[in-house]
Order: C-alpha cells, then structure tokens, then sequence
C-alpha cells in the first residue's frame, strides 16, 4: 500500500503539469490580451509594452508555462492583478468564512441524507419510499439559483427571519449571516444526496449475506443498521471524501449572493476582471487538492474493505 | 417458454409498461417541437413585440402577464424553450463523441494509449466543473455558441470513465475473441461489436447531460455568461431578483416551470431508461 500511495503522490506531478498546461493554453491563446484587459482601450503601446514586461508576459511561450509550473510546485503565486495583495494573503483571508459555510452545510445535508436514505430503504417499494423519491426528483427539477431567489426573498426579506445579505466574521457573529446559505445547500442537495444514498443501500439489500440475515431471524432493523449501513459505508465514505476539497473553494454562487466574503466570491472577481495570477492560484490549489483527497479514498477505500488490493 | 426479445425491443417493452416514463418521452417531443418550431421562427418569433401595459399579473388575455415593457412573458418563455434545448442538444452532441470516443479507444487498446488517455481526463476531473465552464466561457464571446462549446467540453469525463471501464470488461468475453478468430480487425470489434453492447450508458447519460445543460444555462445566465439579446429561462430568472422585491412573480414562476417539466422528464426518463437497459438491474424490484 505505501508503494501505491507513493506511486499515486508522484502522479500528481503529471497531472500539474497538465492543469498547469490548461490554465496557460486558456489564458494566453483564448483569452484577450491581459495588458489590454487591465489598462482599458486607449492604453499606449508603450505602457502595454511595459505593462507586458513587469508581468512577465513578453517571454517566450515555453518561459512563461515554466513559470506556471514553478509556482504550482512552489506555491508562490504573486499578487493579484487588481488588488495587488499577496495571494497566499487571500487565499488565508478568505478561506473562514467559505468554510464557516460550507462544512456545517456539509456536515447537516450528509447527516439528514443518510438518516433519510436509511428511512427510504427500510420501507423500500412503500408509500413513503415512493412519495420521498417523487419529491426529491422533482426537489432536483427546479434550478439551484430558483431556490436562493424564493429562500432570500420569503426567509430573509418577506419575514425577517434571517440577514438578507452581509457577514461578520469570528464566531458566533457569523452565524445569522451564514444560517440561510446552509439551510439552502441543504435543500438543495437532499434530492440528489438521497437518490445517491438509497441506491447504495439497495445494491446491498440485495446481496447475499443479507437474505442469509433473514434466515437467520435477525429483524430488518439489525440488518439494516449493523449490516447494510456498515457494509454500504465504502461507497458513502468515498462520496464524502471526495466533495472535501471543494468545501473550501465555497460556494460560488451562494457567497455571491449573499455578499459572504469567500474564495468563492474571490473566485468569481477574479474570473469578471481577468485576475489570471488568482484564477491561477485556486485552479492549480483546487487540482492538488482533488488529488489528494481521491488518493485518500482510495487508502480509506482499501482500509475499510480487506477485499480491495491496492496494486 | 418465454419469446426473446432483443435488448432493446425488450428495453422499449419495459419502457411502454412504465406510463409515467411515457408521459415523459412526450414531453421532452413536445419541447423539442417547440424549439424546432421557434427556431422556424413559427413560433414566438414576436416576443419582442409590446402587446398591453407594463407588468401585468396573469389575466385571461395575458396567460404569464407581461414584463417591464409590456412584452409578453408566456412568449418569452416559449422563445427560452429554444435556448434551453439547443443547449442541451449541443452540449450532448459535443461532449457524447468526445466521452464515447477516449473511453472506448482508452479501454480497448490499453496500454500507452490507455494512460495518456487517463491522464488527460484526470488533469480534466481535477478542475472543479463550474469553475472550468465559468473560465471557458469568459475567455469566450459570450452567447448561445460558447455557453455550447463550454457545456460540451467540459462534460465528457464522467461518460469517458464510464465507457472505459465497460470496453475493458467487454473487450475479452467470449463474443470479442469469436470476432477476432472471424478475422474482424480492431475497429470491426469496437464499433460493431462492443460499441452496441454499451451503447445504452451513452443514452441514459445523454438524458441526464441535457437536463444538467439546461440548469447550468440558468447559473451561466445569473452571471452574465449566458446569451444575449434574446430571453432565455436563466436570464427570466435573474430578472426576477428584481421583480420579487416589487411583488411580480410570473417571470420567475413561468420560467421556473417550463423549466421544471422538461427537467423533471428528463430525469424520469433517464431513470426508466436504466431500469429497461441496465441487465443487472432486472428481476431486482425497485
């Protein structure tokens, strides 16, 4: 297993490379040219010219990809563009109040996603299983920026009962603020979250070992909860795991909307005014992070299942 | 004994049985005829035409009210059924081939091909997906084109994976190595042979990308990315930030609807498709 996970670290040099490659390609032949971006049409050629050369983007072609590279590799990304603040700056400023998001909406919506799959597979074929499929295909029918227009509308600005936009950091003072972009992702992805769940429960239902549980005697509910849960935990562990690294990248849309001071909103700024070194950043961070964490389920994967050989 | 069926006359038995899913195959053709016919410019080609007072609530004469200029918004959403199903047909017909392709050519050969191939669409996965299609389309002229080429090529790994680990497990049984002692050559096995066995993934994968296009339309539309000049559902919808605060709600619920039903079919169908197509799935109930 150490050796696979070496093996799989080391791939990650490969894949940099090519996300490194993506970024550049994106940005210097597709995109329009950055100097122009930044100073506006009527900029002198001279200015560009000298706007290019502090860039670094009069070098050759090949020199500025190997300067993507070495940042990818060294973590030093520069200054934005438009703010000129150190990255590494941003990406720690920031990243609170994405996460003081994300994680509790994440934790919430995989908690109630089981408990109600569970539910679901219990009285599989039944009323209750039919109508919560019903409900969450169409729950999945209705567009994600719908949900945040209505929430925001009735929640926060019809009854008050939540902030309609703004945050303040430090705990518990983000709390008012961060309450209705969670109770929103939570809505938004029971529907998904629950197809997902109950799927896996019933790959398992009908297993073997389970109809041995029957004759054996044990009720539903001991098969249930000590044998298809335990065993219908490697597939949700690796569900899990995987959607971690985009926790920090927050939640585009949401922390737009509600004016939270994110990396996801950052994100979106940077992409509207062509901040290429911040799209840059979080592109390639994001990349390592995706890696990693899909290195680990596999590692978790092999751990909770002895029948799984990592080669 | 039982008469045998083909896979997918056995497929579409089990598909009529299912009237729910039915019901949904008419919808999306009746969507899919609106949008042929507002493309004609039979249809709706007057949306931009004033026909009452601003902002009127839903009446008898103006079934989804009329806008901030007096247009009427059930035009409006008819003409946005076309936008929604370009995008979906256009996103599928440029991220199918791609996906089908790699995968299959990855799975089948192995070796070199293999992992050039798994590495391109690891380097792919390890970019979040709204992230890539908000960069594509920036970089791009914003419009219906672009919101089309993003969707596409940014869609394909999940089929790509799909496929691949399929044509692997397909690429040895016993009906392949019959081929190959009948002198077939690699393309006659891919494309004629293994191809169609898996053919029914690409299908249920194809309902589901085009439901998923039509709802990344909206959230590139909220940004700005979306088409212009001509409505569309995301752009009904971002409108109608301002005009729930002034109490008028037919823009967002119109759109939201219209969006609802073929979203919603879309997925039914999927769904029966894998219960009629998917073999492992038979005999099991539900």
């Amino acid at each position: 297993m150490l050796q696979y996970s070496i093996r799989r670290l080391l791939y990650i040099i490969p894949v940099l490379l090519g996300v490194c490659f993506i970024v550049f390609v994106l940005y210097n032949f597709v995109a329009d040219d950055p100097a122009i971006t930044l100073l506006g049409k009527h900029a002198t050629v001279k200015q560009a010219a000298e706007l290019r050369k502090e860039l670094g983007l009069d070098k050759s072609y090949f020199l500025q990809y190997v300067d993507i590279v070495r940042s990818a590799f060294t973590f030093d990304f520069g200054r934005s563009w438009s703010s000129q603040q150190k990255i590494s700056e941003i990406l720690s400023n920031k990243a609170g109040a994405s996460l003081s998001l994300t994680i509790p909406a994440f934790i919430i919506s995989m908690i109630l996603g089981i408990s109600l799959s569970l539910i679901v597979s219990f009285f599989r074929g039944k009323a209750i299983d039919n109508s919560i499929r019903v409900i969450c295909i169409g729950m999945m029918s209705i567009s994600y920026l719908v949900y945040i227009i209505i929430f925001q509308y009735f929640f926060a600005f019809e009854w008050g009962l939540f902030e309609i936009s703004g945050y303040e950091s430090g705990f518990p003072a983000f709390i008012p603020y961060v309450a209705l972009p969670i109770l929103i992702t939570v809505v938004t992805s029971l529907g998904p979250d629950i197809r997902f769940f109950r799927t896996i429960m019933l790959d398992e239902i009908y297993q073997d070992y389970v109809r041995t549980a029957r004759a054996k005697g044990l009720s539903e509910r001991v098969i249930l909860f000590k044998h298809v849960l335990r065993n219908a935990l490697v597939p949700i562990i690796t569900y899990i795991v995987i959607q971690l690294p985009f926790l920090i990248l927050g939640a585009l849309l949401l922390e737009s909307f509600f004016d939270i001071p994110g990396l996801g909103g950052e994100l979106l700024r940077a992409i509207n005014s062509n901040d290429f070194p911040v799209i840059k950043a979080f592109t390639i961070m994001s990349a390592i992070a995706y890696m990693l964490f899909s290195l680990l389920t596999d590692i978790l994967y092999a751990l909770a299942d002895p029948r799984i050989k990592l080669q | 004994m039982e008469k045998e069926y083909s896979l997918w006359a056995d497929a579409f038995r089990r598909l009529a049985k299912n009237k729910i899913a039915l019901i949904s195959l008419v919808i999306v053709v009746i969507y899919a005829i609106i949008a042929i016919l507002v493309s004609l410019g039979l249809l709706a080609g007057n949306w931009a035409e004033e026909v009452g007072p601003e902002n009127v609530a839903p009446t008898a004469e103006y079934l989804l009210g009329t806008d901030f200029l007096g247009r009427d918004v059930l035009r409006k959403v008819i003409y946005g059924t076309q936008v929604a199903m370009t995008v979906g047909f256009f996103s599928c017909v440029i991220a199918i081939p791609i996906g089908v392709t790699l995968g299959a050519v990855a799975g089948y050969f192995g070796g070199f091909v293999d992992e050039i191939i798994v590495w391109f669409y690891t380097t792919f996965a390890s970019i979040p997906y709204l992230m890539m299609l908000i960069s594509i389309s920036y970089v791009m002229e914003r419009g219906l084109k672009s919101m089309c080429i993003a969707l596409g090529v940014t869609s394909w790994v999940g089929l790509c994976r799909l496929v691949r680990g399929e044509v692997i497990k397909h690429r040895n049984r016993d009906y392949v190595q019959a081929v190959t002692s009948l002198g077939g050559g690699h393309a006659k096995k891919l494309f004629q042979h293994i191809l169609p066995n898996i053919f029914h993934l690409v299908i249920i994968n194809a309902s589901l990308r085009f439901q998923s296009a039509i709802k990344s339309e909206v959230i590139l539309s909220y940004l700005g990315l979306g088409v212009q000049g001509t409505p569309s559902w995301g752009k009904m919808i971002d409108d109608a930030k301002q005009d729930l605060m002034q109490g008028q709600w037919w823009q967002l619920a119109g759109a939201t609807l219209a969006m609802f039903f073929i979203v919603l079919a879309l997925n039914i169908l999927g769904d029966a498709l894998r219960d009629a197509l998917d073999p492992k799935l038979k005999g099991q109930e539900s």
